[in-house]
């Protein structure tokens, strides 16, 4: 029973993964880019490897992987920025550079630790809710919670970024500002997810996209739709992880068992109404 | 402001000027200073509007012209100006033809009257202030841009598309007001696509989501319209439904610039042309006296005869 409220209470943590992940789309309109593809999560299990092998330097263990998420996905935002303009295919490239630099230094880091470190740091990185305190997810709560509401009352930006930048303008919004805002807010809730709970990947490439098909594509409501499902697809997922075989499987392997199959029929059969690719 | 006090507009009143605006590639754009410092030395406004310039080998090959950013790739051409010396009014209740070849600076004077692209020097000016005094917001609720019909990123309905007009209007964190919906009804109400509403816009034909952008700047209650190539894509028949209801909806007292290919849509629809070649202004004025055959021969360097028929002025090849 306690265990189970236990869930409950840390699937409100995940409510918020989501969101923070799927803005970015609309604003590269037309391709997925999430965090989890700009490096954010390299950079956190980066700063979260930082802490487990050098405690004494870095002793905040989430504060290490918040800063090194952020760190990475603004890098990212930085090298591909040129005259002005961030080209969305160049950003999902300089995304995977970023990562695979931050995924070789854990890579040395793993290389470096003793045998105790080494499966912290590899369950850390499959993700988990086992981690998180209930001072975690007042955190999680303080700061995601302001965040997500501000994201909300960006939701017809959004829908005239996903426009394109001229347009945007011609609409009286600045294309430059806002896009920065969102960018910056996203990432800082997800950075802060990530720092709590490891990587859980897939949760915030699946759900917007099916709140879109829920909902439509207006951002006013994919956006409290996509964080509703993502805490009942968390919800979900963290059941069977925790039921299926005696001890708990790493909850990020089940939400990329499922999720990987799922966004692959997605794009078989739907791909031109959700992606309009 | 200024220019919201005394709406509508008489007819023919000058909405907006465009006053000796010349703008050069490389200035803003590229984002460093190196384009523009070039391009500072010979940037010596032209006194002589109209003349032939630069017929050489050299103005022949203009580059290519990328129609999206309205830049010319052209590495070696970076000082050449894209627009000199243009000077230009757009009166309220005209539809004014903007014609020329690709790569003429059609585009790239559309953005300078936007307001998305700084010019070097003139300036374009709005109820007599220039732009660079406005916001993004509140030109926005003065300037419509109808881009060329395209397939949005997400399946948007008709209705949402229009809504989004609204935007400039729209106050912080209020949601549609009984107004905005008013705004938003009558507008596709105008265009004729009242019943398709509650459609999906990317479902639409070509036409009628030309329409439906033709209908999102209505709901920008803006009394300047900028058209891009709006027909460039469309049947014959939706060619002709398009510029009728850009026509009737210019005559009721706003402005109305549309950039088109077609010399004989403009000789049929429009009451004004400017004529652009090079960056230049080669000519401009009213649609019947001042398209000449002469003035064709000039702009496409190839024989162009205009002739009369069925009551209707034609131009042919």
């Amino acid at each position: 029973m306690f265990q189970h409220g236990l869930v409950l209470r840390y699937s409100r943590v995940f409510l918020f993964w989501c969101i923070c992940t799927f803005t970015v789309v609309p604003t590269h309109s037309q391709h997925k880019c999430d965090p989890y593809i700009l490096g954010a999560s390299s950079g956190a299990a980066c700063g979260a490897a930082l802490a487990i092998i050098f405690p004494y330097i870095f002793p905040q263990g989430q504060l290490a992987a918040f800063i090194c998420a952020l760190a990475a996905v603004l890098l990212s935002y930085g090298l591909v920025r040129s005259r002005g303009q961030i080209p969305p295919m160049a950003l999902v490239l300089s995304g995977i550079i970023v990562g695979a630099l931050f995924s070789a230094m854990v890579g040395i880091m793993k290389y470096l630790a003793a045998d105790t470190q080494l499966r912290e740091i590899t369950f850390w990185m499959m993700g988990g809710l086992h981690y998180a305190t209930w001072a975690d997810a007042a955190l999680a709560m303080g700061a995601v919670l302001p965040i997500f509401l501000l994201l909300w009352r960006f939701g017809w930006q959004l829908n005239i970024l996903s426009l394109g930048d001229e347009e945007a303008r011609s609409l009286g919004l600045n294309p430059a500002s806002a896009r920065l805002l969102i960018i910056i807010a996203a990432t800082f809730m997800s950075a802060i997810c990530v720092s709590i709970c490891g990587i859980i990947a897939w949760v915030g490439l699946m759900m917007p996209h099916a709140a879109r098909m829920l909902f439509g594509p207006d951002h006013r409501w994919v956006i409290p739709g996509s964080a509703l499902l993502g805490a009942i697809y968390l919800l979900f997922c963290d059941t069977i992880a925790r039921t299926l075989i005696d001890s708990e499987i790493p909850l990020g392997i089940v939400t990329s068992v499922i999720g990987a199959p799922y966004l692959l029929w997605l794009l078989r059969s739907r791909g031109r109404a959700v992606y309009g690719l | 402001m200024a220019c919201d006090t005394h709406r509508p507009f008489k007819d023919g009143e000058t909405l907006m000027s465009v006053r000796n605006l010349s703008f050069y590639y490389g200035g803003r754009r590229s984002g460093g200073r190196g384009g523009k410092a070039d391009a500072k030395p010979d940037a010596k406004p032209d006194a002589e509007l109209g003349a032939k310039h630069d017929v050489g080998p050299d103005a022949v090959h203009s580059g290519k012209h990328d129609g999206r950013s309205g830049v010319l790739h052209n590495a070696g051409h970076h000082s050449r100006p894209a627009l000199h010396g243009i000077n230009l009014e757009f009166k309220a209740g005209r539809l004014c033809g903007l014609l020329g070849p690709n790569g003429s600076g059609k585009t790239t004077l559309f953005k300078c009257c936007l307001g998305f692209n700084k010019p070097d020097q003139g300036s374009v000016e709005l109820g007599g202030r220039p732009l660079r005094e406005f916001s993004q917001r509140h030109l926005a609720s003065h300037l419509a841009y109808v881009p060329q019909e395209h397939q949005a990123t997400f399946p948007f309905l008709v209705r949402e598309m229009v809504e989004m007009g609204r935007t400039p209007h729209r106050s912080g964190f209020s949601g549609l007001t009984e107004k905005d919906r008013h705004v938003v009804a009558h507008a596709l109400e105008l265009v004729g696509l009242s019943e398709l509403a509650e459609e999906n816009y990317s479902r639409l034909s070509g036409g009628q989501r030309q329409l439906v952008l033709v209908a999102r700047a209505l709901a920008q209650e803006a009394f300047m319209l900028f058209l891009d190539e709006p027909t460039s894509s469309l049947d014959f028949s939706n060619q002709l439904v398009v510029w009728e209801t850009v026509r009737d909806i210019a005559r009721q007292g706003m402005g109305a610039v549309i950039c088109c290919h077609d010399p004989n849509h403009i000789l049929w629809f429009c009451d004004e042309v400017a004529v652009l070649k090079h960056g230049r202004l080669l000519a401009s004025g009213p649609v019947k006296s001042t398209i000449t055959s002469a003035l064709l021969e000039e702009l496409y360097e190839r024989p162009v005869t205009i002739a009369d028929a069925w009551g209707k002025t034609f131009i042919c090849p």
